[in-house]
């Protein structure tokens, strides 16, 4: 089917089978389904095969530096609010790397949308263990297995209080992309960690291993608990699905609560700083 | 008493020492302003150790009937609030040094003091804290000042912590007066400069609001930044600022965030700035090699201080400049200003945002603490500035790395035009793809170095004073603009010429000649391995031999300076 989104770039780096297609279908179908305008979005992107993805889909994008999506995505935003700003990477981006920004654009609440691929295993560098490696694995460097605590990007975004924390995988397209359309149309910073198979690097956590220990939450479930959140987030016999946490007291955006947008609600480079304000100011100086 | 000269007609260099905390800072505030609007000539500058309280911290305060901008070594007046605050300068303390202070904190130095009774004054209206307000009081008297800009001053100043606060300032400051007026009448210490009323019409701030105010001028829109001694200031200026100028304000969780959200901010349209120190900009340098592939214009203050590592935190030193001519790896060109006097650092800065706007590239601007810190009364300040914006409105086939001759792609922004923005890390294609074409590898490689030909013919050229036909040639950059010059004109050779420099790098190239004239060179820095010289090398093909160097943390002092040139051409 053709969408709108559809790359120009014809040289796609993944490995054939590689859950990065499915996951590039569906940002396209979701971005479609939510009407939303090539030119008003940002794809912001760090370093390693899950970066890749902005270049594969027909949007304004910033391929940057490993580990510094969230920055470069935060500042997008804060000098044009009006743009959707996607930030994608893998785990190893994001909680690796880019760990600190992770922390402190949760605390910003910026009004962006977070996905990271989480394959449980670094791809590009080729088989090393990431952030999110269960313990025990032996990798191409942990000769004798992963003895490191996994990252628990879940626990630790609802317990610093994002705005919007979900967790999908990326072989349940219907269900991932609803995800994802929540995540864009929520106001505040929203993350989506979303498992994925890695087909040459991780035989463990395969496509079959994700099916048999992920669950998707019921109706039930209420995702505006903070401590049930973080509880549900700390299981680990069987993964759970689908939206963990909203808060519901983040209602104001970083960008929102920025002086410069007070008064003038207008994108930084549409306004022209008045140089005799300035004169005026440095009058003072005398 | 009489042998030492106590009557100052044409200069005065004072020193106010005291411990972190004890309102150092204050006194010098009130000082400065007062003097400056009694219609004299005012410079000042301070040096202060890395910690909040205790300590010792010193401001220079220098008079004179001349517009003078730079420190001398040599203590007309110390005024110590403590003990330690003695020791602290003795090294610089002469036979003709008069040390005003309180006997009785001072009583166990063996240096002869005049008492004024700071402390047990202050305390007598009520709390040690009117202490300096005493000593302002104090040193005003004794330029036979009154007391009328000093209270309208307090008043100001203290008007929000109420009404006995402001009475009990003015009471100290009135009691500080009478304390120094004695010692003025009775001709124990008597400064009798002349002022000139127009100096009070004057602008009168440091380098650091320098900078500010020219970031305001440039368009700064955005800065993001972590604090780290001396860069804060600027970061603390536009945040102060950011409401009545419209700008987006953000203290940074590290400098590798900094970097990448002004760069973020400069993608989508802002004009960003970051400021930082050494330390920080180390963390910077990947963030500016990105800037060097995508092409992003950015702006870095880069405040100086003593290195390696943590070095002197709050002292100054110009050992920076090759870590900002070669920090970010690859290849890609970049501009480096150094502001030299307050005066000129608005236009500098205003002008480093149109630079990095023009040719899409970062532009360091390398001060220092002495430079931040110093501030003096200036009237010509050029204001005559343009913010050259070069964003287009993209079309809808709009290839963000285009190949144009001049190397120079025109710079759309995401959401202006129909057009899709795209820029990468990884070397590219035009429309800003990755790509691992190594035919395209290397355009985009000469069309990124292409712009530094077109970079080096838009230099800020370097200032030449004295006569064309020397024998010696003075060179310095950055902060040392107006001590050299002020060293200069005292030893008054008319067979030295002076060439200073304020964009370091790339140099004009023009440049050359001036050095193949000189007989002799003599460049002075505040570092250890003259790393300036270094680069003029590389550009000229002509070795200086002659350095004058200087590394323990604190700038030149004016006579300590004439001696050293005087060593060096042979006018002993």
């Amino acid at each position: 089917m053709n969408n709108k989104f559809d790359t120009i770039n014809q040289d796609i780096a993944w490995c054939p089978g590689c859950g990065n297609f499915s996951i590039l279908e569906i940002i396209k179908s979701a971005l479609s389904e939510l009407s939303l305008e090539q030119k008003e979005i940002v794809m912001v992107s760090g370093i390693g095969q899950a970066a890749k993805m902005p270049q594969y889909i027909n949007t304004n994008f910033f391929n940057g530096l490993h580990g510094r999506a969230l920055p470069v995505a935060t500042a997008i935003k804060a000098s044009n609010p009006k743009l959707t700003v996607i930030a994608e990477s893998g785990e190893g981006d994001m909680y690796g790397e880019g760990g600190n920004h992770f922390i402190h654009t949760i605390r910003r609440n910026v009004n962006i949308t977070n996905i990271v691929h989480n394959n449980m295993i670094y791809g590009l560098t080729k088989g090393q263990a990431s952030p999110t490696t269960q313990k025990g694995m032996k990798t191409t460097l942990q000769f004798f297995g992963v003895t490191n605590e996994p990252f628990n990007p879940m626990a630790v975004a609802i317990s610093l209080g994002a705005s919007f924390v979900a967790r999908a995988f990326s072989g349940d397209r219907d269900e991932t992309k609803e995800i994802i359309k929540k995540a864009i149309l929520h106001k505040g910073y929203s993350i989506i960690d979303i498992f994925q198979p890695c087909v040459s690097f991780n035989k463990i956590n395969n496509f079959k291993w994700f099916k048999e220990n992920t669950y998707y939450l019921d109706d039930k479930y209420d995702p505006y608990d903070q401590v049930g959140a973080f509880k549900k987030s700390l299981e680990t016999e069987k993964f759970p699905l689908g939206v963990l946490y909203m808060n519901k007291e983040r209602i104001t955006t970083f960008e929102e609560n920025l002086v410069v947008y007070k008064k003038n609600k207008s994108p930084l480079f549409e306004r022209k700083r008045d140089l005799e304000k300035v004169k005026t100011l440095l009058e003072k100086r005398k | 008493m009489n042998k030492k000269d106590n009557f100052f007609k044409e200069d005065v260099s004072i020193i106010l020492c005291g411990q972190a905390g004890q309102g150092i800072k204050t006194i010098e505030l009130i000082l400065v302003n007062v003097l400056k609007e009694s219609g004299y000539n005012v410079f000042s500058t301070k040096e202060y150790m890395s910690r909040i309280r205790g300590g010792s911290n010193s401001t220079i305060i220098r008079v004179s009937d001349k517009n003078i901008k730079s420190m001398k070594y040599k203590i007309d007046l110390l005024i110590p609030l403590d003990i330690n605050a003695i020791n602290h300068v003795a090294d610089r303390l002469s036979e003709n040094t008069i040390i005003l202070g309180d006997k009785n904190v001072l009583k166990s130095t063996k240096y002869e003091i005049i008492d004024i009774p700071l402390l047990k004054t202050a305390k007598e209206i009520g709390n040690k804290i009117y202490e300096n307000i005493v000593a302002c009081g104090a040193i005003l008297a004794l330029f036979n000042s009154n007391l009328i800009l000093l209270n309208e001053y307090i008043t100001h100043k203290f008007e929000k912590k109420g009404k006995d606060i402001v009475n009990n300032n003015i009471e100290a400051a009135k009691k500080g007066y009478e304390l120094g007026k004695k010692l003025y009448d009775a001709s124990l210490v008597r400064i009798d400069i002349k002022t000139n009323p127009e100096i009070k019409d004057e602008y009168f701030f440091n380098g650091n609001d320098a900078v500010g105010y020219g970031a305001l001028m440039g368009g700064c829109n955005f800065i993001s930044s972590y604090p780290m001694s001396p860069g804060t200031g600027v970061l603390t200026f536009l945040s102060e600022h950011s409401e009545e100028m419209g700008i987006a304000v953000e203290q940074a969780e590290d400098e590798i965030s900094a970097i990448n959200m002004g760069i973020g901010a400069w993608y989508a349209g802002a004009r960003a700035l970051v400021t930082t120190s050494g330390g920080g900009f180390a963390l910077m340098g990947e963030g500016i090699s990105l800037a060097g592939i995508i092409e992003s214009p950015i702006v870095i203050h880069l405040a100086q201080r003593p290195g390696p590592a943590t070095g002197l935190p709050t002292r100054t030193e110009q050992g920076d400049l090759e870590v900002a001519l070669y920090s970010g790896h690859g290849e890609f060109p970049r501009i480096i200003l150094a502001p030299s006097t307050i005066e000129s650092t608005i236009k500098t800065t205003a002008e480093a945002f149109n630079l990095a706007d023009k040719y899409q590239v970062p532009v360091i601007i390398l001060t220092d603490q002495y430079f931040l810190d110093t501030s003096y009364n200036t009237k010509n300040i050029d204001l005559d500035l343009k913010i050259d914006n070069q964003i287009i409105k993209t079309g809808k086939n709009y290839k963000r790395f285009a190949l144009k001759e001049n190397g120079i792609s025109p710079r759309g922004v995401p959401g202006f035009g129909e057009g899709l923005v795209r820029v990468d890390s990884d070397e590219h294609d035009e429309d800003g793809l990755l790509t691992e074409d190594l035919d395209i590898r290397v355009k985009m490689t000469d069309k990124r170095l292409k712009k530094l030909e077109l970079i080096k013919k838009d230099v800020i050229e370097p200032v030449f004073i004295g006569n064309k036909n020397y024998e010696t040639l003075v060179i310095g950059w950055g902060s040392t603009y107006n001590v050299i010059k002020d060293a200069l004109s005292e030893i008054n050779n008319k067979k030295i010429g002076y060439l200073h420099f304020t964009q370091v790098y790339p140099i004009s190239e023009k440049v050359k000649p001036y050095l193949e004239k000189a007989k002799n060179i003599i460049i002075i820095e505040n570092n250890a391995t003259s790393q300036f010289s270094k680069l003029l090398t590389i550009f000229t093909g002509i070795e200086i031999k002659n350095k004058i160097l200087k590394y323990n943390g604190i700038h030149f002092y004016l006579e300590k300076l004439i001696e050293e040139i005087n060593k060096l051409t042979g006018d002993n």
